[in-house]
């Protein structure tokens, strides 16, 4: 009886780690502690808890979801060796090879646009020809997609500051930059879920948005040279935005996410791909996590821009076309889990909510950088 | 619960037509782009400042009731029910449940040992209870703590509102509907201002503006509201010591800050601070920003060429921004109210707009309005630009604030000064030297072939076409050209009279040189080139609708900081709330209630009923998951 009980008995996380989760931990504060005792003496308070933290933070990530123990790793390597190859020089972009072709932060991001393409495609095909083998291709291409993208954003960082010291940031300033970080999150949330259900069958719907996203990319780079590094204006130049917007994006690619997954319902539904894609209370359950994950983000992505608006604008409410748009957003899925937590309601009104909710949510992205003026002038088109 | 949903949508919708139309312009803009009748309309609706109408306040208050009201009413319920193990469900109910299983044990006293153990290894806390067949009823539950989240999500919503209405301009709007404050519309001295329409230092929030030239201090600042304002007087007097702008090596501002002094009767001596974007002081509960930036008065000393006399000379005029200068006597003055110097200007030359931005160097905005009171505003630039390669002094110009600006473009002479053109347009227009330039033109012209006649009547025509020219440039020479020549000829008669107008323009060249002194050299496509674009400007002066041309020669620039004032107390209530607000979503999200019954009855039968309540697919694998696993436990041996 007791090997019973103790056999089924849910273990409590440390037990359960293996010498691989230690090692990662290991590694992930070997190089804090490194890169204290480097820069130790440049860093204030705040960026010194950030280091412990993302330290302590990120291994627990991998601890949870153990594909990050390779994936943060595999960045920090190649973004170094990147940064090696530069010799402080930022003209070698063009002329060293590796950075020409592979890992200058243009062509990292050039190559996450392509993987992930090609990664859309292999879903698609593999949900057509129900090939087990193309969907683990697709998975594998999406994870490469997203390891070059963070390389490019990590390199990009660095190259900024090679204009000029003082130019250098965080590359989640402007609209080409976080439209990569969008590309990134929200592909890393759907690979959560992916294993988390064994769901392979909805890569190529949320790989639909993301690519979405990768076309702007290419139209942003090639028609408006939207990819060149730019000093940050002054209301920018504050340590909230490194929390402020990786929060928002991570609501706003959930949100999308939820709306792709919505999608797959509603076809389902109607029988179109019925017998391919994973069961309707699969997908609706997907749903339901991804808008709840997406809401918590955002209500806490709001606030810190509130704590932002108050020391940067003054207020922390001034009824900013982009504040009032992100409470509508947060109205609408609020009313979105009401409705479904309390209410009880389930199925195919609630996937057609989620797509229009990427509407909304999408307006409040681009749709006020577009059409409204206000503060947040940051990312006209 | 209703009616909060049908409050929050029309706010929602509210929220979108405050983002849709501009807030808090100017109200004549708004009477010019929806004409009086929607302006009279849309100003009773509050459509101007949604935020702050009386009805969005009123809904948001009613919210903040009804939500309330909504706590009140529910939370015992909730607490009951975090509380409650519901040990009361009965074996019948039980049996209805859609999640149950039933085993059959060996001995019913090893079982329930067994069955406690699994339920506390899982997190659950029970209640045993004895039911009359003599079996026993376990109760358990965990994760009871969800219904926490709603009672923290209500609370923070109400919190939020509370703390935002509080920092909001209720008191303000109060004190209004009661009489007791009115907003000043006039312009007037703030000193002026009456007491009705000021706002005392014990005023509890406000978010009020201030603009201190440097050197000057105040301890007033002024709230905009609707179409005036209110003064909001401060418990300290704050002085401008410096104002600065650092720049990016591409031009772009990389730092706005503002070295202030807090003179205070309170402080043994003032206190020096200095703020920036992102870096407010806050002192006294008032929280001092770096909001925006304005000239503070610079001092202007200009050069006025008249454009239509003989005269080529400069007169000399020193003003500074937000000073007046009257040029001109009579029905003729005209008066300049210069707006606005700006020493830096990133602007895209290149043809394509491809090119790189950079700095231009300064500017001036100012107001030709004449006797009657209309204006034209202008925008000049002080140095020469390069356009198309070449170098311009160029001043826009219109005569609507909606319009586009309209651009001279006088072409720079070989020393960069704009004297060249000033020479030779002193030269054309002189009524007194046509003559001589017809003489001279028309020597070159037929050299001293042509007989007397002929030479005078061209000289003639050349005259007169240098007179119409005079009078209104290609403009008024398309309209000689109308009168005179039939239809069919025209375009014939247009060239010949260009070649004729261009040809004399040099002559006038030669000799506005000549009287200057000095000498002309050869003629190559340069100057050719400065001829053109000298004739194209002289022939766009009739448009510029000033009848002199202000170029800035030096300047000494003064700067004013835009602080912003604010107090708001209701801030730690709304972050307060805000944190409330995370706590009560990732409880409601992430804490799942279950409730697991365990009836061991004296048959040896156990049943295993389990609800949650949310039905999902989570409750559908626990399920199935403790199902097996109870099997497990309660049928080895």
């Amino acid at each position: 009886m007791n090997t019973i009980l103790f056999e089924d008995h849910p273990q409590p996380l440390l037990k359960r780690l293996r010498w691989q989760d230690w090692l990662y931990a290991i590694l992930l504060c070997a190089g804090a502690l490194f890169a204290y005792q480097q820069y130790g003496a440049y860093m204030d308070a705040y960026e010194k808890t950030f280091l412990i933290g993302a330290a302590l933070g990120f291994s627990y990530l991998g601890w949870q979801w153990k594909p990050m123990r390779l994936l943060i790793p595999g960045i920090a390597i190649i973004s170094l060796f990147a940064i090696q190859l530069y010799q402080a020089d930022l003209a070698r972009a063009e002329h060293a090879f590796l950075l020409k072709f592979l890992i200058s932060s243009q062509s990292a991001i050039m190559w996450m646009n392509v993987l992930f393409v090609l990664a859309m495609l292999t879903y698609w095909f593999a949900l057509f020809r129900r090939s087990e083998f193309s969907g683990k291709v697709a998975t594998s291409l999406t994870w490469s997609a997203v390891l070059m993208g963070f390389v490019g954003l990590m390199v990009r960082w660095y190259e900024s500051y090679l204009i000029a010291p003082d130019v250098g940031h965080i590359p989640i300033s402007n609209l080409y930059e976080v439209f990569v970080l969008f590309c990134l999150i929200t592909a890393l949330l759907y690979l959560y879920y992916e294993r988390r259900y064994e769901t392979r069958q909805l890569g190529g719907f949320v790989l639909l948005v993301i690519n979405a996203a990768v076309g702007f990319i290419l139209w942003y780079t090639f028609d408006r040279q939207a990819n060149a590094i730019q000093p940050l204006v002054p209301a920018l130049q504050s340590y909230w935005m490194k929390i402020h917007v990786p929060a928002n994006f991570i609501g706003y690619g959930a949100f999308s996410l939820a709306a792709m997954v919505g999608s797959a319902y509603l076809l389902a539904e109607r029988g179109i791909l019925a017998s391919r894609l994973p069961k309707l209370e699969v997908l609706d359950d997907v749903m339901y996590k991804a808008i709840a994950v997406g809401f918590a983000f955002f209500t806490i992505a709001t606030i810190l821009g509130a704590m932002w608006a108050a020391e940067a604008w003054g207020g922390y409410w001034s009824w900013d076309p982009k504040e009032t748009w992100a409470l509508i957003v947060w109205l609408n899925y609020a009313a979105w889990l009401h409705l479904r937590l309390v209410k009880g309601l389930r199925g195919s009104m609630l996937a057609w909510w989620a797509l229009v909710g990427l509407l909304v949510t999408s307006f409040a992205f681009l749709g006020v950088n577009m059409f409204l003026s206000g503060l947040h002038s940051y990312g006209t088109l | 619960m209703r009616f909060a949903v049908s409050l929050l949508t029309v706010l929602g919708i509210a929220s979108i037509i405050g983002t849709v139309l501009k807030q808090n312009e100017p109200y004549p803009n708004y009477v010019i782009k929806f004409g009086q009748f929607w302006f009279d309309l849309f100003e009773k609706l509050g459509l101007y400042d949604v935020y702050h109408s009386v009805w969005f306040l009123v809904i948001l208050v009613f919210l903040v009731l009804s939500t309330s009201l909504c706590i009140y009413r529910n939370s015992p319920l909730m607490l009951r029910e975090l509380r409650a193990y519901r040990e009361g469900a009965t074996e019948k109910s039980l049996r209805a449940f859609s999640h149950r299983a039933s085993y059959t044990v060996a001995a019913s006293a090893e079982a329930r040992a067994r069955i406690v153990q699994f339920l506390t290894q899982r997190g659950f806390r029970f209640k045993p209870v004895q039911q009359a067949d003599g079996s026993e009823l376990i109760a358990a539950k965990a994760g009871s703590y969800q219904r926490l989240g709603y009672i923290l999500t209500h609370t923070a919503i109400v919190v939020i509102c509370v703390g935002g209405l509080i920092d909001g301009n209720v008191p303000f709007k109060l004190q209004e509907l009661l009489g007791y404050k009115k907003v000043e519309t006039l312009d007037i001295p703030e000193n002026e201002v009456p007491a009705i329409s000021r706002l005392s230092v014990r005023n509890l929030s406000f978010r009020a503006n201030m603009t201190l030239p440097e050197g000057a201090s105040s301890n007033v600042s002024f709230m905009r509201i609707r179409d005036g304002y209110l003064v909001q007087e401060l418990p300290f007097r704050i002085q401008l010591k410096q104002f600065r702008i650092e720049h990016y090596a591409t031009g772009q501002p990389k730092s706005f800050e503002s070295d202030l002094l807090i003179i205070d009767p309170d402080l043994k001596e003032p206190l020096a601070h200095t703020i920036s974007v992102n870096h407010p002081l806050i002192y006294k509960g008032i929280a001092i920003y770096q909001s925006d930036f304005q000239d503070g008065g610079t001092k202007l000393d200009l050069n006025a060429y008249g454009l239509f006399g003989a005269k080529d000379q400069p007169i000399k005029v020193q003003s500074n921004i937000f000073k007046n200068v009257t040029l001109g006597e009579g029905e003729q003055a005209l008066k300049v109210e210069f707006n606005d110097f700006r020493l830096f200007n990133i602007l895209n030359l290149s043809p394509d707009g491809k090119g790189k931005p950079h700095n231009v160097g300064p500017n001036i905005t100012y107001k030709v309005r004449d006797t009657q009171g209309q204006a034209r505003e202008y925008v000049s630039y002080m140095q020469p630009l390069q356009l198309d390669g070449r170098r311009y002094f160029v001043t826009g110009m219109r005569a609507t604030p909606q319009d586009e600006l309209k651009y001279l473009r006088i072409p720079a002479d070989d020393d960069f000064s704009l004297q060249g053109f000033m020479r030779l347009r002193a030269t054309m227009f002189d009524p007194a030297l046509h003559e001589e330039i017809a003489r001279r033109y028309t020597q070159d012209a037929m050299g001293d072939k042509a007989d007397a006649e002929m030479r005078n009547k061209f000289q003639a025509s050349v005259v007169q076409l240098l007179q119409g020219f005079d009078a209104g440039g290609y403009t008024r020479v398309a309209r000689m050209i109308e009168e005179a020549v039939p239809e069919p000829q025209r375009e014939k008669a247009a060239q010949t009279y260009l070649k004729i107008i261009s040809g004399a323009t040099l002559e006038a060249y030669k000799l506005g040189r000549e009287r200057a002194g000095l000498k002309t050299g050869e003629l190559d496509t340069n100057t050719q080139i400065f001829l053109q674009d000298s004739l194209n400007a002289m022939s766009d002066l009739f448009f510029y609708g000033a009848p002199f041309y202000l170029q800035l020669d030096e300047f000494q620039q003064r700067q004013a900081s835009g602080l912003q004032l604010t107090r708001s107390p209701g801030k730690n209530l709304v972050y307060g709330g805000s944190v409330l607000l995370v706590l009560g979503i990732f409880a409601m999200i992430y804490i799942r209630e279950r409730r697991i019954w365990m009836l061991i009855k004296p048959t040896n039968e156990v049943l295993f009923t389990m609800s949650a309540n949310r039905k999902n697919r989570d409750l559908d694998m626990e399920f199935e998951q403790y199902r097996e696993q109870l099997r497990r436990l309660l049928q080895s041996e």
